[in-house]
């Protein structure tokens, strides 16, 4: 397929090539084009949750809208936009990274994007369709079970898409690392990038399927008319809960891990210096993701479980303060006595560290039952979860972006405009999110459509609006900085940055197998090695020879069209059975596309000793 | 450690009481002054954990900025290369083990609040109220007293009320922040929590939960009076007749007008323990039309011609025949003559 | 096919599974995706436990529940998680045949059993009026045991897709993994059975 595709020219090629590809780097690139298309539109919708709350008793969105659009913003930029902003990270850098050419299962790499980005659209199309869903992103049941129209419909079915695709992501990842290391990259000499990108993956392989299995449940429910959260049956609606957040706080470190892993890595080479306690950053990462599941339930402390789970709770929550204590420590270890080069991938960085410390300190004090019976669903919560959200998360895909653009495309981003961008962005961040820490203490409720008057509230919710529209601001010039160095970028070369790991030993961007030769590790920062006590580049573990790569496919651009199509059909079957035939045309195309896959062979083909010699030249 | 945490404590209320005064909350809304013990409870450990937090906060800053001015590269010194450090077992076990001790000074207090929140044995002598949360109201029922009001909560000033919460529909969330932190209310099974305010006075109450698209409008009051006023309350509730003629002839038509329209098909007026919506005993005396509006006679024409304007989704609308301006007004003139009480949010200190 | 695997007694490898680095990658993956499954179990054991007792008036676990048939339903699984150790244990030998016949007993018993678990709904359904919409009780028990019942129709697909596919070209290195990871799919289900079995069947008999 890909000799066809080759032999194309022009835009349909492109087209058909993006369409079909399994490399690793062109599928980041779908994910990132993905993410960041969901991101601004997610954007897009707190700008106007934002605008609705400007003043008291705003009238700009009407009351069920305003549902509308908070349950989207958090629904999109948790699932359609941070998580494959990362996933797309990961699936760039990750592989080159540790040294191999791809990653374990391409095929399922490309069902993974493809499932996210039709999940995505599914969940979206609901917008043209009667109202997009209102419940909340967590959804609880019975609201989301009551929920009129097919709002709630669309959420159940594109997350369940979607999420498919990030559990194939999961175990690709996992697999990756474990077997497809290059020759003497141990465990304890990936770089924390890959490190936290392996934890990540089992994050999401263990707490994904709780969503799944909460999906199902709600699905059945609200379609099939089962019973599971229907009181008036037996039903329990706090199952919901238990399964959203046994899913829920496991992910909000599937988002922060993989940000953790980009500042180690960035800080480390703008400070010219290893990784301080490099042994207890990874122990640390691995101790956060193992108390990550035992956590799930402080998001339920007013839910009335008792004193004893709160109380247990409270101190497992707690605990998670001492590893992500030590990274912070580790990290400003790291830059003293270091040489530090200040760039905008290292402004967002430095950014984050007294960012996050706010969120993580404010997490401490929402894990104190007590205190939390105040702060619990007020915007003292959002004022958290964004920092830690917007000041972790955000900043790290931005510092990442930053700092593996030539990597990704070969080009480095305009410094000039990615301060401007950094400084509007950071200061209307501080400025729209610190305040609202005291709007909740001050009686102010989330998911507030409108805070009355003469209550308090106006003065903050002002400042926090126009902190809103600086943040829009730089986003926006983030996004011109994107196409101005597409279309004038300065070119870089394979190691810009005077890098430490493995991906910047080869060409910006990559060639598309990644190393000619396989490359021998000799340590941590394996590059850094060669610099300073080798010749300067890598040496390969293997003479150059043929190099195996895996078929391209649009099976799973097919398959990911069956499941939507199936999706549709579920929603509408409970208006009209005739309905029932796309859901089971949509499976059907699927299972095909299945069964081709797994009845057909796949070999793949070789490039040739000649071929790379050839290149080369 | 009582000692100086208490100065400590009233150094900070008083700073907080002035960033209040100076527009920064409300008096009987913000959490910021508590008036009741839960809201108490929580308040000490708001401020324990913020001095700690505080504490960690300026170490980790004061650290950043000095490694960001000495290690910054420098003019001349491009070439330098650090010494690579792998670690330090000291410093990073000191990073370890102190912020253990902290979280160990935060935790202890944590659970001896939350069991001291959940201790409800004094609720079989203590004063009982079923809470029912309904999209969009409140509704209250004082337990062996049969008194039922909706919006308005009554309770005693310096003793323990024990609130049975259960909702009809789907999840709410009591929150009285100036009071007490919040409790869920759901559809499944009784809720309990206790509240006490410690002074007189008419404190906001929200939903805290996400329940349709009028979440943000369902507030309600408690109405906090002394024990004496509350026994003279409570005589005064039980004492209504519901069948009572009003004195004038416009809230007679106004009656009238409410029992044609099968306003009492959903409305109670009186102990009837039925609650399809709000109970009107007390609609004159109630602080708030709808929980939000103010009880002008304007405001309640307005609602009962159209609810939907003022609370989008309210289980109200279209359940009741269309009523004329007139009519509209002859029942807001009756029902705000509902008044069987002298104690009243405004006696109460609104 | 460029690329011929086959294998014959001298060049087979210990263990053709895990021969190639995809034939090991399989391998891993199916493990890694076992772990999901096992949480998605989990969390439907204990949904289902914690709606057990809620039969809304309708029939109990106590009155449905016929421990005959599951014990027939449990031997039937059991003896197919053997016979598919057996088909492993021939292919290792490289002996095609014997592990095909041994993996044509493994379906025969899993639809066996499927036969026994739609006989066993339908029975509920109409002898008791028991559906998924009567009780919350209902909708945990049927999504429960209907999902590892949809997990098994998965595998006897999957199985039969590979032994057809495969029954004319022999054992080669490119789909010795394929088979080895259906077995390890296929133990895995019986586990979730003896689960079921425990939780559902005999927990709910006993009380």
């Amino acid at each position: 397929m890909s000799i066809a595709a080759a032999q194309k020219k022009g835009f349909g090629a492109f087209i058909w090539d993006y369409l079909t590809t399994v490399d690793h780097k062109k599928i980041a690139h779908l994910y990132l084009v993905g993410g960041g298309f969901f991101f601004l539109l997610g954007g897009l919708e707190a700008m106007f949750i934002r605008i609705q709350l400007i003043k008291p008793e705003n009238d700009f969105l009407s009351a069920g809208l305003y549902n509308e659009m908070i349950t989207m913003h958090g629904t999109t930029m948790i699932f359609l936009a941070a998580m494959p902003l990362l996933i797309g990270l990961m699936n760039a850098i990750m592989p080159l990274q540790i040294g191999a050419r791809d990653v374990a299962f391409p095929f399922l790499n490309s069902l993974g994007f493809w499932l996210f980005m039709f999940g995505g659209i599914l969940l979206n199309c609901s917008w043209f369709l009667g109202g997009a869903p209102d419940a909340g992103w967590t959804s609880y049941t019975p609201l989301s079970t009551q929920s009129p129209g097919h709002g709630v419909d669309f959420y159940v079915l594109g997350l369940q898409i979607s999420g498919a695709g990030t559990l194939m992501g999961g175990i690709n990842f996992l697999v990756t690392i474990v077997t497809m290391r290059a020759p003497g990259m141990t465990y304890m000499r990936m770089p924390l990038f890959t490190w936290t990108t392996f934890v990540t993956s089992v994050l999401i392989l263990f707490a994904f399927p709780a969503l799944t299995v909460g999906l199902f449940l709600l699905m059945f429910d609200r379609m099939f008319g089962s019973a599971f959260f229907d009181v008036a049956l037996g039903g329990n609606a706090v199952i919901w809960q238990h399964l959203f957040w046994i899913f829920g706080h496991p992910e909000v470190y599937i988002l922060i891990l993989p940000a953790f892993g980009v500042f180690s890595d960035i800080l480390s080479t703008f400070s010219k210096k290893r990784l301080f306690g490099y042994t207890a950053m990874v122990f640390a990462t691995i101790l956060i993701a193992f108390l990550g599941f035992m956590v799930w339930a402080h998001h339920m402390f007013t839910v009335g479980l008792g004193p004893v789970a709160n109380a247990i709770f409270a101190i497992a929550t707690m605990a998670i303060a001492v590893p992500t204590g030590i990274k912070i420590f580790n990290w400003l270890a790291t830059m003293w006595g270091g040489s530090i080069t200040i760039n905008s991938a290292m402004l967002w960085s430095l950014a984050f560290i007294p960012s996050f410390t706010i969120g993580g300190m404010t997490g401490v004090m929402l894990a104190s039952a007590v205190a939390d019976y105040q702060y619990h669903d007020t915007y003292f919560v959002v004022a958290h979860f964004h920092y830690v959200i917007v000041g972790g998360v955000v900043f790290g895909i931005l510092a990442a972006l930053h700092y593996w653009w030539p990597k990704l495309f070969g080009k480095i981003l305009n410094e000039a405009m990615g301060k401007w961008a950094f400084w509007l962005f950071f200061i209307g961040f501080h400025l729209t999110f610190f305040i609202q820490h005291f709007l909740g203490l001050m009686g102010m409720p989330r998911r507030y459509w409108v805070f009355l008057e003469d209550q308090g509230l106006d003065t903050g919710n002002l400042v926090s609006t126009i902190g809103a529209l600086l943040m829009g601001l730089g986003g926006l010039i983030f996004v011109i900085n994107i196409i101005y160095t597409a279309f004038k970028g300065e070119n870089a070369s394979g190691d810009p940055w005077d890098g430490r790991t493995l991906e910047w030993a080869i060409p910006s961007p990559p060639p598309f197998y990644n190393f000619k030769q396989t490359p021998l590790v000799r340590g941590l920062d394996p590059l850094w090695i060669e610099k300073t006590e080798g010749k300067g580049e890598m040496t390969g573990a293997e003479p150059i020879g043929d190099i195996h790569m895996p078929d391209g496919s649009i099976l799973p651009f097919i398959m990911s069209i069956g499941f939507f199509i199936a999706g549709f059909g579920f929603i509408y079957q409970t208006d009209q059975k005739a309905w029932l035939l796309a859901v089971f045309a949509g499976m059907g195309i699927a299972l095909l596309c299945m069964l081709i896959r797994s009845l057909k062979d796949y070999h793949g083909y070789h490039i040739t000793k000649e071929e790379l010699e050839r290149e080369a030249d | 450690m009582k000692g100086w945490m208490g100065k400590v404590k009233s150094v900070f209320l008083l700073s907080l009481l002035a960033l209040v005064l100076a527009g920064c909350g409300k008096e009987n809304l913000t959490a910021f002054v508590p008036k009741g013990y839960g809201a108490e409870s929580s308040m000490n450990l708001i401020i324990l954990s913020s001095l700690i937090m505080l504490f960690v906060f300026i170490i980790v800053f004061l650290v950043y900025v000095i490694t960001l001015v000495r290690f910054r590269k420098k003019k001349g010194q491009e070439d330098f290369v650090p010494k690579q450090v792998e670690g330090n077992k000291t410093l990073e076990t000191v990073w370890t083990v102190i912020p253990i001790i902290l979280v160990l000074v935060l935790a202890v207090p944590t659970v001896a609040a939350t069991f001291d929140l959940a201790d409800e044995s004094g609720a079989k002598d203590g004063i009982n109220i079923d809470v029912t949360g309904n999209q969009y109201w409140w509704h209250f029922s004082y337990a062996g007293e049969e008194i039922q009001t909706s919006q308005d909560l009554y309770i005693p000033t310096g003793e323990k009320v024990y609130l049975n919460m259960q909702s009809s529909d789907v999840i709410h969330s009591l929150w009285v922040p100036s009071i007490s932190g919040k409790m869920d209310v759901s559809p499944e099974n009784e809720n309990t929590m206790y509240i006490e305010a410690n002074e007189e006075g008419v404190y906001w109450g929200k939903c805290a939960e996400l329940c349709g698209p009028s979440h943000s409008l369902m507030d309600f009051k408690v109405v906090a009076v002394s024990p004496e006023e509350y026994e003279q309350w409570v005589e005064e509730m039980k004492k209504v007749d519901p069948e009572a003629q009003p004195q004038d002839a416009v809230a007679q038509d106004g009656k009238a007008a409410f029992e044609e329209n099968n306003c009492m098909s959903c409305h109670a007026i009186g102990s009837s323990p039925a609650a399809v919506g709000p109970n009107l005993t007390n609609f004159g005396d109630r602080s708030k039309i709808a929980g939000i509006l103010e009880p002008t006679k304007e405001n309640l024409v307005q609602w009962i011609r159209d609810p939907e304007s003022i609370k989008p989704g309210n289980k109200m609308t279209g359940n009741y025949p269309e009523l004329s301006e007139e009519e509209a007004s002859n029942i807001a003139e009756y029902l705000l003559q509902l008044q069987p009480s002298e104690i009243t949010p405004e006696s109460a200190g609104n | 096919m460029s690329h011929d695997h086959s294998l014959n007694p001298e060049t087979m490898p210990q263990e053709p599974e895990k021969a190639t680095l995809e034939g090991k990658n399989k391998f891993l993956g199916l493990w890694f995706f076992l772990g999901g499954e096992t949480v998605l179990f989990a969390s439907l054991f204990g949904t289902y436990l914690a709606l057990r007792n809620s039969t809304a008036n309708g029939p109990t676990a106590q009155d449905l529940f016929g421990l005959e048939l599951v014990f027939i339903m449990t031997m039937l699984l059991l003896t197919s998680s053997l016979t598919s150790v057996y088909a492993m244990y021939h292919m290792k030998n490289n002996d095609f045949k014997k592990m095909q016949l041994w993996l044509g007993i493994t379906a025969f018993l899993g639809i066996g059993f499927l036969a026994c678990e739609i006989y066993e709904f339908y029975h509920y359904i109409h002898e008791y009026e028991f559906t998924f919409r009567s009780s919350a009780f209902g909708s945990a028990f049927y999504t429960l045991v209907g999902f590892h019942g949809g997990h098994v129709a998965f595998g006897l697909s999957w199985l039969i897709a590979i032994m057809v596919r495969n029954a004319k070209r022999g054992l080669n290195l490119y789909n010795a993994p394929k088979y080895y990871t259906f077995s390890l799919y296929w133990h895995f289900i019986d586990v979730v059975w003896v689960f079921i079995f425990t939780v559902v069947y005999l927990m709910g008999k006993v009380g």
